[in-house]
């Protein structure tokens, strides 16, 4: 019987070559090739207890700070932009957005007098984004308050899985900042600042690991508690919540609570 | 044994996400890229470390693959695999680092004369201790100098290729278009340095099961 070469044990061992049925076949009766291959296994596994040193769980997190800044800005084309999957999904809720307006208006100018039309109209395309963002901000809400009363799933475990919290702070992310653009248009710079600050959590949040230390997510909740957000939502919310039950708000009292807005 | 790229690939969901994050750093986001970094770092620091032997350099090939990366990102195929594709670019440049590393040291030990990349060396030349006593070779530290020389000795082709195989559990196409050489001749690259490998540690090993084996009858 012809013994199997070295390069068939490695082959074998590495699995490399196509013979490996007929080589394992060979290796069931041959006692001698079987130790031939056990002293091939034992160096490798010496080999395999060779340490590589743990970089430490926050590791990618070093890396990005360090190259972050070295990195070079990347010119977009506009239309790239909005190629997004995740983007176009919101831009398919804002164009629903205009849409609905769009047919709110009709419906409100055969009610009312032709002079008013422009103002009506106005009118309508706000209380439409009021609608939109009030929603918006209620899920942005539920998601922080459900992230800062996150807990281990068994009290014996050291880490915290917030991935449902990071996915649903991707998707507000971008409608966020779809709104806020629209905010900014339509002039009201109170709605957008906190619609801006908004964004800065929900970013930190999206960009956490989707695990957790406690004293990670301590820091996070200690993020959200600095900067008041949760306050500044709720405060946002209830005033826009009082601008849907006004069915005809005046201009005057639209500007007033745009003023109010302004000063959180 | 890690065998890191099948774990990375047969995660579709991580592919997904990946996949978007790269989407949205192409059309200029570039925080999104930052999840790119924070999820890869350590399996590319696992590789760059095996390659190169040390914590520095592993930490500096992280940082470059990443950079690289970045800036490569408009050549990057979108139906491929990010993780895999920026391990590629990981062990290109620890090739690179190794080669210099090299140069630097010839140059420190003999002023004036360049090593030539990619010649070979004998292993056994490198092993710090060609004959250590058994009761030394009881001790993991002298092991893991041995082994340490041992894998410093092959060339950087056969260290490439056998960390991409052996532990990383890369393919043979993979490791044939980072080393550029043909299927064929990474393969044989695999055979040569296990080959090296065994020459110079299973006396070792051999020893130290001896050394064992003596300490349990005593």
């Amino acid at each position: 019987m012809n013994h199997l070469t070295e390069e068939q044990l490695i082959a074998f061992r590495e699995r490399l070559g196509p013979e490996n049925t007929a080589i394992a076949r060979h290796l069931a009766d041959c006692d001698e090739c079987r130790a031939a291959l056990e002293r091939l296994d034992s160096v490798l596994a010496v080999l395999d207890s060779l340490p590589v040193p743990d970089p430490g769980e926050d590791y990618g997190r070093r890396v990005w700070q360090q190259i972050a800044p070295r990195l070079p800005e990347k010119s977009a084309r506009w239309w790239q932009l909005w190629m997004v999957p995740r983007r176009l999904a919101a831009i398919g809720a804002v164009a629903a957005l205009v849409v609905a307006a769009f047919f709110v208006g009709r419906i409100s100018n055969t009610k009312g007098p032709i002079g008013d039309s422009a103002a009506s109209q106005a009118q309508v395309r706000e209380r439409v984004l009021v609608v939109a963002v009030g929603q918006h901000l209620g899920r942005s809400e539920m998601m922080l308050v459900e992230l800062s009363n996150a807990e281990p799933a068994n009290p014996g475990q050291k880490q915290v899985n917030i991935s449902a919290e990071q996915r649903r702070a991707e998707d507000l992310l971008e409608e966020n900042r779809l709104y806020r653009q629209t905010a900014l248009q339509e002039g009201d710079a109170g709605l957008a600042s906190v619609l801006d600050e908004l964004e800065r959590v929900l970013l930190d949040v999206a960009h956490s690991p989707e695990e957790v230390t406690p004293a990670q997510l301590e820091s996070i909740r200690h993020k959200i508690e600095a900067q008041g957000i949760l306050f500044k939502v709720r405060v946002v919310s209830k005033e826009l919540e009082q601008r849907q039950d006004n069915a005809k708000p005046s201009p005057t009292q639209n500007d007033s609570t745009k003023r109010e807005r302004n000063k959180i | 044994m890690n065998r890191m790229p099948q774990t990375v690939e047969s995660t579709p969901a991580i592919a997904d996400s990946d996949a978007l994050a790269v989407e949205r750093t192409r059309a200029g986001e570039r925080d999104a890229f930052r999840i790119l970094v924070e999820r890869h770092s350590q399996n590319v620091f696992r590789l760059a470390y095996r390659m190169t032997g040390n914590q520095h350099d592993a930490e500096e090939v992280v940082q470059e693959a990443f950079l690289r990366a970045y800036q490569k990102l408009g050549q990057f195929a979108a139906r491929a695999n990010f993780g895999t594709w920026v391990y590629r670019i990981a062990a290109n440049y620890a090739i690179d680092r190794m080669r210099q590393r090299q140069k630097e040291e010839a140059r420190r030990q003999n002023p004036g004369v360049d090593k030539e990349d990619g010649m070979e060396q004998d292993p056994l030349s490198q092993v710090h201790d060609p004959a250590p006593t058994p009761e030394r070779l009881t001790q993991s530290l002298e092991l893991r100098v041995q082994m340490e020389g041992a894998l410093a000795a092959l060339s950087h082709a056969e260290r490439t290729a056998f960390v991409m195989r052996h532990w990383e559990g890369c393919g043979i196409e993979e490791i044939a278009e980072v080393l550029k050489l043909s299927s064929g001749a990474a393969k044989n690259t695999v055979f040569r340095a296990v080959q090296k490998l065994r020459a110079a540690l299973e006396p070792f090993v051999r020893a130290g099961e001896q050394a064992k084996a003596i300490g349990t009858e005593s």
